[in-house]
């Protein structure tokens, strides 16, 4: 008898164990530690995830790095996964033509958010394949004659890594400096722009300090010196209003996430007058025009498409209402706590991204004490590597600030309250770690900390 | 009271299995704060200062603001007998820092001088279960403690050197 107890308990511990195992998820983001992750214990006073306890979901402040969908997008997508799920690109029947008509809507819809025609639109996986076509596709094709390629020192890691690639192969790359604001020196561009440069990409609105670059002027010395243009504006559609032909973009990548749609899917702008024309990435059966073979995900694409007419309509209410919680985020902690330094230039900035440095307390930490705040850090702890944000540096934010760093996102569904609450847990975090601060107590007591020897090691 | 056995039994593999994919995880080098840290975070033990000039304060003052951890250690030292009384700590870093360097200041109290310079960066990453990627803060702590014993010697030198010449 007591075998048998003992034989089920064990069974029954051995089984729960297995099943723990199995749940356990890799993050990679550095949210703190209530971060998403599925399946967590649940019991009736809250969330337990990770040995810390919160009281339910919490806040999300983290719009750079993906958006929730919007409820009336995921309407317009249902229909196309359970009775309109035909292939897109099946010629010969009801099901295929549904689903045609449905991609080339939404490609439409995508269209006219930034000023094309639908004829210049490719949908493709995401921002990240766009921007790997547009660096890679558009070198190799040139590749005979265009050996040089511009872009800047805070593009995404996508363009980045596209152009050490490029270098590996023996492409010239240039890195542009930015000032302190985020901004590109113009008369730097023109100054390095060669006869064998065969694209300048300079990305719309930065994920991380949210400046928005001059485009206009960037695409005036483009065309001056016939030069292709590339923009990564997966932060900017449905944010800022983007106009091609204004622009004088000869490809842009667009994101389906980042919009309130779908993750997934994303679409690459190709100009057709004058032609660009790119080496595809992904071969196959040519569909896309020949530029992204493989089938098109018609609910995504009709997901994106959706959030690009929803962005249409309330681009404007939207700015106001994040520019006014925006100001009430800052207000709210400027006026609580000294030594707070905004990244980024404060004029030419996306209202939604707020990248907060607090002088003397650490990054990481704060996010883990802000448990029930989702928001996003620049600080070197949370990447896998122990350097800061590469853009904090192109920056010249000294290094000890770059620590600091915390970055506050503001979407279309943040309300007052979230802001408020973000606001009080954010005060209450930082006047606790300055406490704990040795820095801190330093400049109290009138220490100048940059002239202090550290003891490295 | 069999089941209760039985269970008591099976807690113990069952803690034995908890641990095991806790540490397998951590060798893999995922982001996972294990308890204690957490633990030391919310309530941090013995956060504060000494005065500085005080007779039997040693101060370790380690890191750099550039890397991202800077970590105060200073311990109260028990003149006649050697024996550290007391210990106060201030950390500019990540969690696992700051749990590092409290965890120090726990186990210095009540030690003699000597005994806490063999105090390894391997036994408190141990305790906290730090990952791979966070051991130099286990290492930063314990250089901290090194730094604050040899500052209160320092001191003592130059006090007892003092001290003869004025009498």
């Amino acid at each position: 008898m007591t075998s048998k107890i003992l034989a089920s308990n064990l069974r029954h511990h051995l089984t729960r164990s297995a099943r723990i195992l199995s749940r356990r998820q890799s993050l990679s983001t550095a949210t703190a530690a209530a971060a998403d992750s599925p399946q967590p214990y649940e019991d009736a006073a809250g969330i337990t995830m990770k040995g810390v306890k919160i009281s339910g979901r919490p806040l999300y402040l983290d719009v750079q790095a993906t958006s929730p969908v919007d409820p009336r997008v995921l309407d317009a997508m249902l229909p196309f996964f359970v009775s309109r799920y035909g292939n897109p690109h099946s010629r010969t029947h009801f099901y295929g033509w549904e689903s045609d008509e449905a991609v080339e809507r939404a490609r439409s819809q995508v269209a006219v958010l930034i000023g094309a025609s639908p004829k210049e639109i490719v949908f493709t996986s995401g921002a990240t394949e766009s921007n790997n076509i547009s660096i890679k596709g558009v070198m190799h094709f040139y590749k005979d004659k265009k050996k040089h390629v511009i872009t800047t020192q805070t593009e995404h890691k996508c363009v980045l890594d596209s152009c050490r690639h490029l270098q590996q192969e023996g492409f010239d790359v240039t890195y542009l400096p930015v000032e302190s604001d985020g901004l590109v020196d113009l008369e730097k561009l023109k100054a390095a722009i060669r006869p064998d440069t065969g694209l300048v990409s300079v990305m719309a609105v930065n994920n991380e300090i949210g400046v928005v670059q001059p485009l206009e002027e960037i695409g005036k010395i483009c065309k001056e010196f016939n030069v292709p243009f590339h923009t990564d504006a997966a932060q900017a559609l449905g944010k800022i209003p983007i106009d091609v032909e204004k622009w004088n973009v000869s490809l842009m990548s667009l994101s389906g996430h980042k919009i309130y749609g779908p993750k997934g899917v994303g679409a690459l702008y190709l100009r057709r007058r004058p032609r660009i024309r790119v080496e595809p990435q992904m071969n196959g059966g040519g569909q896309e025009r020949g530029i992204r073979s493989g089938t098109v995900p018609t609910p995504l694409a009709v997901g994106m498409g959706a959030a690009c007419e929803l962005a249409m309509k309330e681009m404007d209410y939207d700015e106001r209402r994040i520019s006014k919680l925006q100001e009430r985020l800052l207000n709210g902690i400027r006026d609580k706590i000294d030594g707070v330094v905004v990244n980024g230039s404060m004029e030419r900035r996306y209202a939604g991204n707020l990248n907060l440095s607090f002088a003397y307390v650490e990054g990481e930490s704060l996010l883990m004490g802000l448990k029930e705040v989702a928001v996003s850090s620049g600080s070197a702890c949370t990447s896998a590597s122990l350097e800061p944000s590469y853009v904090l540096r192109a920056l010249g934010v000294d290094e000890d600030m770059a620590h600091t760093s915390i970055r506050f996102g503001i979407g279309r569904f943040t309300t007052e309250n979230e802001i408020d609450r973000a606001v009080e847990l954010t005060v209450k975090q930082v006047e606790k770690l300055r406490e704990m601060s040795p820095l801190y107590e330093m400049v109290k007591e009138g220490i100048n900390i940059k002239e202090i020897q550290w003891a490295q090691h | 009271m069999l089941k209760l056995a039985a269970k008591r039994l099976t807690a113990g593999t069952a803690s034995f299995q908890a641990a095991s994919p806790a540490s397998s995880f951590v060798a893999v080098g995922r982001r996972f704060y294990h308890e204690r840290v957490v633990d030391h975070y919310n309530n941090p033990r013995n956060v504060g200062s000494f005065e500085k000039d005080e007779a039997g304060i040693g101060t370790g003052l380690v890191g750099a603001p550039a890397c991202g951890d800077v970590m105060k250690l200073q311990i109260k030292v028990d003149d006649e007998t050697g024996k550290i009384v007391d210990a106060r700590f201030k950390t500019f870093g990540c969690g696992s820092a700051i749990a590092s360097s409290s965890v120090a200041t726990e186990w210095v109290k009540g030690k003699q001088m000597e005994e806490v310079l063999s105090i390894k960066n391997s036994e408190i990453a141990k305790h906290l279960s730090l990952p791979p990627v966070k051991l130099h803060c286990s290492m930063l702590a314990e250089d901290a403690i090194k730094a604050a014993v040899k500052d209160y010697e320092t001191k003592r030198a130059s006090a007892n050197g003092n001290g003869k010449v004025s009498t």
